[in-house]
């Protein structure tokens, strides 16, 4: 290994500083208020888990997991993301809450480092976990609370995809007739690849109408209308009752005011196993990665023993941060109270004073400044108390 | 990315003129100096779009991180660098495959540690896995067929397009294997966030796709 230079950092992590900090604390405060409001609850777990329990059961690839050794040589993994944890919680230690649970967390997730920049080994997810209600207007709190998150971090533009995975498997399984051939499209859309999807549609033994159906799967984007559209291709109940979850998962969100920004996304397909219903992703304009996303994912808890229905959303701080960037404006602080040992005590009095009308104050004595025009140039306000005449002064 | 401008992503070389044509073709009114310009951006301010011209190798790049909302890129660099975008359309032009290639007199029974040269390390090993064959690659940037002659790989894997270079290099081909043409991609957030304007432009190109091969 080449000798390390003093300022490096592990590849893949970041310092916040002070500005980014203000900008990401606005973002998370906006957040937290929303969630809180809507009665989640936090809660906070280890940030390292087994490999074996909340590693394999993430929504997160085997090779993007950050993984260590304990000293026993099981192998552990720092926390890929925060609904897993929140599953083994589900399903024992508040396996006996009354359900619906309806949890909140703000955590660092890790992921496998990488070389390339923009992808960080470990990121802020903020986001709730509703456990235990199978119903449509569940998703569709969720995708409310994601969607006024966002309108409370400041989001100034943002749009949410939503799709339904139940109604993808039920179609290509009923054209497909087995769940390895199905599984093999499911991959194509999973990794956004139209071009073989197309090609696998024209290389199988089917009708033209069966061809045509699974090609019209790519179209089927853009507002409720689709709806009709996906219809006239499935037959299958499963397939239908898919529909039929999304119409009225529309209408709930109708009623919560967010129609607005949604559209409709039936190619969306996030990950190969682990949601099964609706699933959602949002984006903000002027940003190339979306901000975050979720869906149902009924069959995680049972990976923990425990079966039982859950949805949830997590929002990426880090891009949330990336999002209102250009509003970045560096940050003027409160004020400064300047002193010297002489009339020490009248300046701390001071400080006192003002911090308990809820100013921030920062107290520097005079001797520890080398220039004293710049240092005070910071604050919108300086209060002087030096010498061992005079008053207590205060410029600006 | 820019909301009022669509930023396309286009492979400087050899796609380049290609890709060109498609898009005036599909009626997009580029201008002349488009054939012949030293210049790293172009503007399009009349049809609202904007061109970077990259190395092919980059285009996925851009596209992903979203600086570009959509690009002509190549099968073998998708394969290669695996990025995070829709691949929409088969635009089928600047047709090829890749292959492996060695010299004549090449024989498998006498390579000890099969190494094989390639610009492209990650298709290459990929794919040899697939066929249960382990090989060490040494990656290359450029001019692949001089290894096998100068003794640097036993065996290459490139592009071909039409073997020329192969047979002027005395090298020959000794395994085809997949079918190379360059695809249109799309950034998966600008997908939805400007869905009219690429859904239009993936319209008009399908359309002279299609006519194309029925003529």
């Amino acid at each position: 290994m080449t000798k390390l230079f003093m300022f490096e950092k592990p590849q893949g992590m970041r310092d916040t500083l002070p500005e980014l900090y203000q900008l990401k604390q606005q973002i998370k405060r906006g957040v937290t208020q929303e969630v809180t409001q809507w009665g989640y609850e936090f809660v906070e777990t280890p940030t390292v888990e087994f490999n074996e329990t909340v590693g394999s059961a993430s929504a997160i690839l085997d090779r993007q997991l950050f993984k260590l050794l304990d000293q026993e040589g099981n192998t552990l993994v720092l926390r890929p993301d925060m609904t897993a944890p929140i599953a083994r919680i589900a399903a024992s230690t508040m396996k006996a809450s009354e359900r619906p649970l309806r949890l909140t967390y703000d955590a660092a997730v890790f992921r496998a480092q990488q070389y390339e920049g923009g992808r960080p080994a470990e990121f802020e997810q903020a986001g709730v976990e509703l456990i235990g209600d199978d119903s449509v207007s569940a998703d569709a709190e969720v995708i409310s609370l994601m969607v006024s998150s966002m309108k409370a971090a400041g989001i100034p533009t943002y749009q949410v995809a939503v799709g339904h995975v139940g109604f993808v498997n039920a179609l290509l399984k009923e054209v497909l007739g087995n769940e390895k051939r199905a599984s093999e499209f499911r991959r194509y859309l999973y990794e956004k690849n139209y071009v073989g999807f197309r090609k696998a549609v024209e290389q199988l033994p089917l009708s033209s109408l069966d061809k045509r159906r699974l090609l019209e799967l790519l179209r089927l984007k853009g507002d409720a209308s689709i709806i009709e559209r996906a219809r006239s291709i499935t037959e299958s109940r499963a397939g239908q009752k898919a529909l039929d979850q999304l119409e009225n998962l529309l209408d709930v969100l109708a009623d919560f005011d967010v129609e607005d920004c949604l559209i409709l996304d039936l190619n969306l397909v996030m990950h190969m196993s682990y949601y099964t219903g609706v699933v959602f992703e949002a984006y903000s304009e002027g940003l190339g990665y979306p901000l975050g996303g979720g869906g149902r994912y009924d069959q995680l808890l049972g990976r923990f023993h425990h079966e039982e229905p859950a949805t949830g959303f997590g929002l990426r701080v880090d891009r949330m941060t990336e999002a209102l960037g250009q509003a970045k404006q560096s940050v003027q602080k409160d004020v400064c109270v300047i002193y010297s040992s002489e009339r020490r005590r009248e300046a701390f009095a001071e400080a006192k004073r003002l911090r308990s009308e809820g100013r921030s104050v920062v107290i520097q004595e005079i001797s520890g400044i080398a220039n004293i025009d710049a240092y005070s140039k910071q604050f919108d306000r300086t209060a002087y108390y030096v010498g061992s005449n005079g008053e207590g002064g205060v410029k600006r | 990315m820019n909301q009022e401008l669509l930023t396309v992503a286009m492979p400087k070389g050899r796609i380049f003129e290609e890709a060109v044509e498609l898009l005036r073709k599909a009626g997009y009114d580029l201008p002349p100096e488009f054939d012949d310009s030293r210049r790293l951006i172009l503007e399009v301010p009349e049809s609202g779009m904007q061109f970077i011209l990259a190395k092919p190798m980059d285009v996925p790049t851009y596209v992903e991180h979203g600086v570009a909302d959509v690009g002509v890129a190549g099968k073998d660099v998708m394969i290669e660098e695996e990025r995070d975008v829709y691949e929409v359309l088969d635009l089928k032009i600047s047709a090829c495959y890749m292959a492996v290639a060695a010299l004549p007199d090449y024989s498998p029974e006498l390579d000890v540690a099969p190494k094989i040269a390639s610009k492209y390390p990650k298709l290459t090993s990929d794919y040899f896995r697939e066929q249960g064959e382990q090989v060490e690659i040494i990656k290359l940037n450029g001019s692949i067929e001089l290894a096998p002659i100068v003794g640097l790989a036993d065996r290459i894997v490139d592009i071909v397009s039409t073997g020329q270079t192969l047979k002027e290099n005395g090298l020959v081909e000794i395994e085809t294997m997949i079918p190379i043409t360059s695809r249109f991609i799309v950034n998966p957030v600008s997908y939805r966030t400007k869905a009219d304007r690429i859904d239009d432009m993936v319209d008009r190109l399908a359309e002279v796709i299609n006519g194309e091969e029925q003529a």
